[in-house]
């Protein structure tokens, strides 16, 4: 069935009887082609890019809960490609120009919005950092725009430009960077592959790998083995609980992040705002919740959930940027596994295994990346190649030296 | 006016308040919502998608439709439920989420199109053409979307934050709250109790019921004077526990002057942050309706929210016997409405009960097995249909009470990820056994909901709690109460062609559930997401375990198959305010001052925020109208005279112990621990990945006493590292650290004349060359007899020491050295001309020490001692680290007075400007007015062999591009002779 | 959260700053022929369980001890603390 606005009028006035499932909920087949473990954005979307672009059929994705119910789920729905070190910013901006096109690839309104995102810049040489990043934008073909504090004070008057602990001098711009509906992107990846042929199974928790010869078999699953040629994991906030079922230790590390959504208001704040120097971003979905957010707990985390002291820090954050939120409610936090990677960037590589790929380590900007993600880890398992935007995210880089550092931090996860 | 008699409001105590502008009256003890009922009104808000005419449904902090901002000006305060806004003098508030008046909103029209908006349908359309959803689609959407508006002014009120302990937390002060307070208090615990409502009572102050035979307000009053006794106990009235976090953590608002037109004095809101060692959960249940066709008209209420506004707040909705109230009900609850406003002669239609066998509890017209299956009245409710079998017909009814069973409040017990479970009799879920540690639910929370075993779950639970503290619980005597089982059919919603609402602000009906399910969308969190149901400001209390019924219905499972519903925290909506604290704008966060701050002031400085340091970053003298020429008198002093600048907030750790130089061996790439003593060497240190982490001097003092500085980024960051390496690395060597970063003022003393100037404040010490030559230290006294350490090291290139004194002295050496040498030309000068001096000297910063960048690119690659250990020796070695290529350089511009941009990206000549492409960026640039022109730093590809190369600076994002030269990283003294002076 | 400090009692954790897994304390000999392999593995591979975690935790505003926390990552209960040093020299013993 194609959605189309004729479509949703013509239901409207015949009483809705028309509308069909967005997915079958199909019995898993014996064995694949392809195997993705991991029914949320990343792995949807691998799966539909395989159908799709890379022709691919005889695919499954297993998923332990429901499709869409992992980091997909929650998040603060930024997409962005203000990346610095070329090994990201390329990916990055791959991914935006996916983006750009997702409603039209899978006849889905993930309500992609392209209302620009703000980095304030407080300092001087914070100032000459983003203009170095903002250059490094423009040179991947990404757009940059560095404001002025009068530019800055236009777009967004309701800071505290004049009693602020660090002054608000300016900002780094992306304008095409904005919000994405998280469900509806999960939703729209899973719709589009079931209409090629994947099948998602829901409620089908893989619970290890039969390996031989060094080489995959198949999936052990909690409805039974599933045989593959080819297995893909892409299970954020599970990575190393699942690799470790392969024998794999990662250079991860699970930690929670907890995001937050005030109650619903008039339209506020137009694009998404970040400040650095207190720990704060901010955006307002379409439905009037501002949702926002700050630094990950920092303590290793399986919980979903995380403590008091950090929603303090965030609202102390906020409170200092912007005080006319104040009188605003918080309606609900809520708090994701993140899995920390040691550089602060993400892996899309082959393993050790034959027939085995992994894709993680996405810390908590996986959201962005969904659609580049799943294109080029369905690249690089019908091709076996890394996709020219994704080879930086090897394994073996942590151990060659080659790290995607965007901060600077080494190899302390809750640092990046 | 619609009072009853009786209730809990001060009829000698009158507010006059206004709703829309229109002014009204009620009286202390009201709370907005009946007082708007008191004067007849019923119409309150709108619903969020289409826009419907909705009334209060409920009386407590549950409500979805009676939204209104509150108050005006900065203080507005949208989407407050008129539920809980408690009834001041002089209260404004105003209806939300409308275009025109309350009566006549514009966007009501979205209703007459409500075929078209069914769940999901956005999802579904408005893509095409592509680039209409920003400037069309969205923005209309988003003009629809929210309820209330901001002021967009700051907020004006304080806030403030506490910590409290205690034995016993009791949340909730209804009947098994107040029972487990009683035993708790009585047992000599610390116990604090808190209730969201501004009186202690819960239900009890909302039922007929009499407790001991009397009035239940009679044995609550006796309560309270006994608490009175109690300085064990803390009663904290208009307090919500919001949150359950860990290790028995809870987070509690205190609305301490919400119920005053302003704060005066006071703070509005103070956040608690309370330690319990058990809490008892006695948070009550919330009852839910039943879904019927057209079931949101005003009017439309909980049957047990009208029994509490009869009770409590003495009002009905109407008490017109030509207009009656009705009760729809599937349980034997639903029947106390009918008798309790009976007795307080308020005219009844009937109950209409589901049950075919519905018992009767008194003289009404019962209308059993029968079911509300339509309502009129756009503004308000005219007539209800009931049917009965095939039998229909309509009634005149003003009001019509819903009692379709109750859910217990497991909120906060799910808080930890613990699911609910359904209880068959209750057809409830209640709370887990997986719930918080600590945490014991009592009562209706728990599934005890009649009066008499609440009361004696509450002291049970205190007993529990109790006695796992080692404490002895005594027994006390509960007050005889009912004890009525309430019986109850599995009923869920009337079945209709017509829309009937689960969640009344979202606008979700029972169709949208339908559709979800005829589209897959079965799973409840998908069901929620795709319905957006659950998701209004009352966060599913109303609605989610109807929904979950009605699904489960559709797929033929049960309820608790097709899904549980746990919450997050808050309990209700807590304001971003509180949470945020009262620290905001300059006091956000802590300022450190540097121990010249004070004299750097009176001198007219500019301050510069340096991490959480103020430090000068320039003295503008009169008659500078530009801070660079404030900037290059300063650098140009220092390389002519001499310049003063305080530098406090580099790191200091004080290293002893008979390992000390061991120790500092491994920290330290280079051989640091060999220095000797009497000297300072320079130093390198990494991390132990291998790339570059910070850089300082380690001067020896004594044997085994050396002190080491860090850069002022990471002078705490070195402290833990140190610490970690000390306590977990190697703690068999004898070494002991502190940081002495805030006990000594350090100022620089740069300059060629700087020794002329020093020789005037030491006491008998050598300064000649010879004595103490560069990289020498020394502890030594000044100024007769004020003892202090003296380092002979330079950051500018100069001729260079600097003089630590005990901090408090650090103003007043400032003050001496400015005195003293005043006629060598002494000039303060702050981080500007500091950063000028290090860049016309090459030396690395935190533009260059960036945590990217390793020992060879700094050029420093033959500090990483290859012939012993240290951290991050062995992985400096990796491939990726050994092969980078990109070196510190120099850059100068060619044919180009324009200022040279930090941040511009480096290119060969000709080439292409592409991320291919790039071969390095500028880390620093200033204008030299020892050069004379703009200079730079820079990590350039193969940079060590490029020099006199020209390339190019690009810098696209201001649109800017530059011809450089390559050079050394030093343009002043190449050689190093100054320094050696 | 509430860290059972082995000197001092229970403190609030925000008087402390985490580091991560105790294996941290476990340093590669540098001298090793496979240091570099080693070291790899001790500064970016971790367990991740799952449960049980021994962890770092400094008490950086307070007495700057380093603690070794056995916390379980999946309830945040906590099983124990120890002062790491205790740990680092009883570790030594052990290996002798």
């Amino acid at each position: 069935m194609k959605f189309s606005g004729f479509k949703v009028i013509k239901e409207a006035l015949t009483g809705h009887k028309g509308w069909t499932p967005l997915w079958r909920d199909p019995e898993p087949q014996s064995a694949y082609d392809i195997i993705i473990v991991g029914g949320g954005g990343h792995g949807l979307a691998t799966a539909f890019y395989l159908a799709k672009t890379f022709g691919q059929a005889r695919i499954a994705v297993l998923e332990k809960g429901w499709l869409g119910s992992g980091n997909i789920g929650r998040n603060t729905t930024i997409i962005r490609s203000n990346y610095l070190l070329p090994g990201n910013e390329p990916f990055y901006e791959f991914s935006m120009k996916l983006w750009e096109k997702l409603e039209q690839e899978t006849n889905f309104n993930s309500m992609v919005s392209q209302r620009g995102i703000i980095n304030l810049i407080h300092t001087d040489a914070q100032r000459d950092a983003y203009r170095r990043r903002g250059n490094a934008m423009r040179f991947a073909g990404a757009d940059s725009v560095l404001l002025s504090r009068e530019e800055l004070r236009e777009k967004v008057p309701f800071l505290n430009y004049d009693n602020a602990r660090f002054p608000i001098k300016g900002g780094l711009m992306q304008p095409r960077a904005g919000t994405a509906r998280h469900d509806g992107v999960a939703w729209g990846y899973a719709r589009g592959a079931d209409m090629r042929g994947v099948d998602i199974i829901q409620n089908c928790e893989v619970t290890g790998f039969k390996i031989e010869a060094g080489k995959v078999l198949g999936v052990e699953t909690s409805r039974g083995f599933i045989g593959a040629k080819k297995v893909g994991v892409a299970v954020a906030g599970s990575s190393s609980r699942v690799m470790s079922m392969a024998g794999m230790r990662l250079p991860i590390e699970s930690h929670v992040l907890q995001a937050f959504v005030s109650e619903g208001l008039k339209p506020t704040i137009p694009g998404v705002i970040t400040f650095g120097a207190g720990h704060f971003y901010i955006s307002q979905s379409d439905k009037g919740g501002l949702v926002f957010g700050g630094d990950i707990d920092g303590y290793n985390s399986y919980a979903q959930r995380g403590n008091l002291p950090v929603i303090e820090d965030v609202l102390e954050g906020g409170m200092a940027l912007m005080p006319m939120i104040g009188r605003a409610r918080l309606l609900r936090g809520w708090g994701g596994v993140m899995d920390m990677s040691m550089d602060g960037s993400p892996i899309i590589d082959r393993t050790g295994i034959e027939g085995l790929y992994f894709n993680g380590g996405w810390c908590y900007g996986g959201f962005k990346a969904t659609p580049a993600s799943g294109y080029a880890f369905a690249h690089l398992l019908a091709t076996d190649r890394p996709h020219d935007t994704a080879r930086a995210y090897r394994l073996d880089r942590f151990a060659k030296g080659y790290v995607i550092d965007e901060r600077g931090a080494g190899a302390q996860p809750n640092l990046h | 006016m619609t009072r009853l008699s009786g209730g809990l409001i001060d009829r000698n105590t009158s507010f006059s308040f206004t709703f829309d502008s229109k002014t009204y009256t009620g009286h202390e003890g009201d709370t907005l919502a009946s007082a708007l009922l008191a004067n007849g009104v019923r119409l309150m808000g709108r619903s969020f998608k289409y826009h419907r005419p909705r009334g209060v449904v409920a009386a407590g902090s549950e409500e979805p439709n009676a939204m209104v901002e509150l108050r005006s000006g900065a203080r507005t305060e949208p989407n407050t439920r008129a539920t809980v806004a408690e009834l001041y003098d002089g209260l404004v508030a105003k209806s939300q989420n409308r275009i025109g008046s309350l009566a006549f909103d514009a966007l009501g029209v979205n209703d007459y199109f409500a075929p078209f908006f069914a769940a999901g349908f956005y999802y579904k359309t408005f893509m095409w053409p592509r680039a209409f959803w920003e400037k069309l689609y969205e923005p209309m959407i988003r003009r629809a979307a929210g309820l209330g508006r901001l002021s967009m002014q700051a907020d004006p009120d304080s806030y403030d934050k506490g910590f409290l302990h205690c034995d016993v937390l009791v949340i909730g002060a209804g009947a098994a709250g107040l029972a487990a307070a009683l035993a708790s208090a009585r047992a000599g615990a610390q116990v604090i109790l808190c209730d969201e409502d501004f009186r202690l009572g819960g239900r009890l102050m909302t039922e007929s019921h009499r407790l001991d035979g009397a009035p239940a307000t009679d044995w609550i009053s006796s309560l309270e004077a006994e608490f009175e006794t109690f300085p064990n106990l803390r009663i904290m009235r208009r307090t919500t526990v919001f949150g359950v976090y860990d290790h028995g953590i809870y987070g509690a608002v205190e609305r301490v002057s919400d119920h005053a037109a302003e704060p005066g004095d006071k703070v509005r809101q103070t956040l608690w942050r309370i330690t319990a060692k058990r809490a008892i959960l006695a948070a009550g249940a919330t009852e839910r309706h039943i879904p019927f066709a057209d079931n949101d008209r005003p009017g439309v209420m909980l049957g047990a929210a009208m029994r509490a506004y009869a009770n409590r707040w003495a009002v009905a909705p109407t008490k017109s016997a030509k207009d009656p109230i009705a009760i729809f009900t599937n349980n034997d609850d639903g029947h106390r409405t009918a008798l309790d406003l009976m007795s307080k002669n308020v005219p009844i239609l009937g109950v209409i009960d589901s049950r075919e066998n519905a018992p009767r509890f008194g003289d009404y017209d019962l209308f059993a097995g029968s079911m509300v299956t339509g309502t009129k009245g756009r503004l308000g409710l005219k007539e209800i249909e009931i049917t009965n079998g095939g039998t229909a017909s309509w009634h005149r009814c003003a009001a019509l009470g819903v009692s379709g069973g109750w859910n217990p409040n497991v909120h906060l017990a799910s808080h930890h990820r613990g699911r609910p479970v359904w209880d068959d009799t209750l057809l409830s879920f209640v709370p887990g056994a997986d719930g918080p540690a600590g945490l014991i639910p009592a009562g209706a929370c728990a599934g005890l909901g009649s009066t008499a075993k609440a009361l004696a779950d509450g002291a049970k639970a205190a007993r529990t709690a109790l006695s796992e503290l080692g404490m002895k619980a005594p027994d006390i005597a509960l007050p005889d109460a009912e004890d009525m089982p309430v019986s109850q059919a599995d009923f869920w919603h009337v079945p209709g062609k017509k829309r009937a609402w689960v969640d009344f602000q979202n606008d979700v009906t029972v169709k949208d559930i339908v559709l979800a399910h005829k589209e897959n969308m079965k799973p409840v969190e998908h069901l929620k997401r795709w319905t957006t149901l659950g998701m209004a400001t009352d966060q599913g209390k109303t609605s989610n375990v109807s929904a979950l019924a009605v699904m489960a219905e559709l797929t033929g499972k049960s309820i608790p198959q097709t899904g549980t519903t746990i919450f997050r925290s808050p309990y209700t909506g807590v304001s971003l305010s509180v949470l945020g604290g009262g620290d905001t704008g300059v006091n956000f966060r802590p300022r450190r001052l540097t121990p010249t701050h004070t004299w750097a002031k009176s001198q007219g400085a500019e301050f510069v925020e340096v991490g959480q340091w103020m430090r000068a970053q320039y003295f503008p003298q009169a008659g500078e109208t530009d801070w660079r020429e404030s900037v290059d008198r300063e650098a140009k002093a220092v390389r002519k005279d001499v310049g003063l600048c305080d530098v406090t907030t580099l790191g200091k750790v004080d290293v002893q112990g008979a390992d000390a130089g061991e120790f500092l061996n491994r920290m330290y790439s280079n051989m640091m621990g060999t220095v000797a003593v009497g000297k300072v060497r320079y130093g390198l240190m990494l991390r132990e990945d291998g790339f570059a982490y910070d850089d300082g001097t380690c001067a020896r003092l004594g044997e085994d006493h050396y002190v080491v500085t860090t850069t002022t980024a990471n002078a705490g960051l070195v402290y833990r590292n140190m610490e970690f390496a000390r306590q977990c690395l190697w703690p068999e060597l004898d070494v002991q650290l502190i940081s002495t970063t805030d006990a000594w003022a350090q100022i620089a003393i740069a300059g060629p004349k700087s020794r002329l100037l020093l020789e005037r404040v030491v006491d008998e010490f050598d300064l000649s060359n010879d004595a103490f030559p560069f990289m020498g230290c020394a502890k030594l006294t000044v100024c007769k007899g004020l003892r202090a350490r003296l380092f002979r090291i330079s950051f500018s290139g100069e001729l260079a020491y600097e003089i630590a004194v005990p901090a408090r002295y650090g103003n007043a050496l400032m003050a001496r050295l400015m005195e003293l040498g005043s006629d060598l030309g002494v000039t303060p000068y702050g981080t500007e001309a500091l950063g000028v001096l290090r860049i016309e000297k090459g030396h690395a910063a935190g533009a260059e020490l960036n945590g990217q960048t390793t020992a060879k690119m700094l050029g420093l690659g033959r500090m990483v001692s290859v012939k012993k250990d240290s951290i991050g020796a062995v992985m400096s070695r990796r491939e990726g680290l050994a092969s980078d290529a990109r070196r510190l350089v120099g850059l100068l511009p060619v044919g180009s007075t324009e200022r040279l941009m930090a941040g511009s990206h480096l290119f060969a000549q000709g080439a292409a400007q592409t991320i291919e492409t790039d071969q390095g960026w500028v880390t620093s640039a200033c204008y030299s007015p020892h050069v004379g022109g703009y200079i730079g730093l820079g990590y350039l590809e193969n940079g060590d062999t490029r020099m006199n190369e020209e390339i190019i600076a690009a810098n696209p994002v201001e649109g800017s591009e530059m011809r450089l030269r390559v050079v050394p990283a030093h343009f002043v003294d190449p050689e190093g002779e100054r320094l050696r002076d | 959260m509430l860290i059972p400090h082995p000197l001092l009692g229970l403190r609030d954790a925000q008087e402390f700053t985490y580091l991560g897994d105790a294996n941290l304390m476990n340093r590669p000999d540098p001298n090793a022929p496979n240091a570099e392999a080693m070291f790899c593995d001790y500064v970016f591979l971790r367990d991740n369980p799952a449960g049980v975690h021994r962890e770092l935790w400094y008490h950086e505003q307070g007495d700057r001890s380093w603690l070794v926390v056995t916390r379980n990552t999946v309830t945040h209960e906590i099983l124990g603390a120890e002062l790491a040093s205790d740990v680092a020299l009883a570790h030594r013993e052990g290996s002798k």
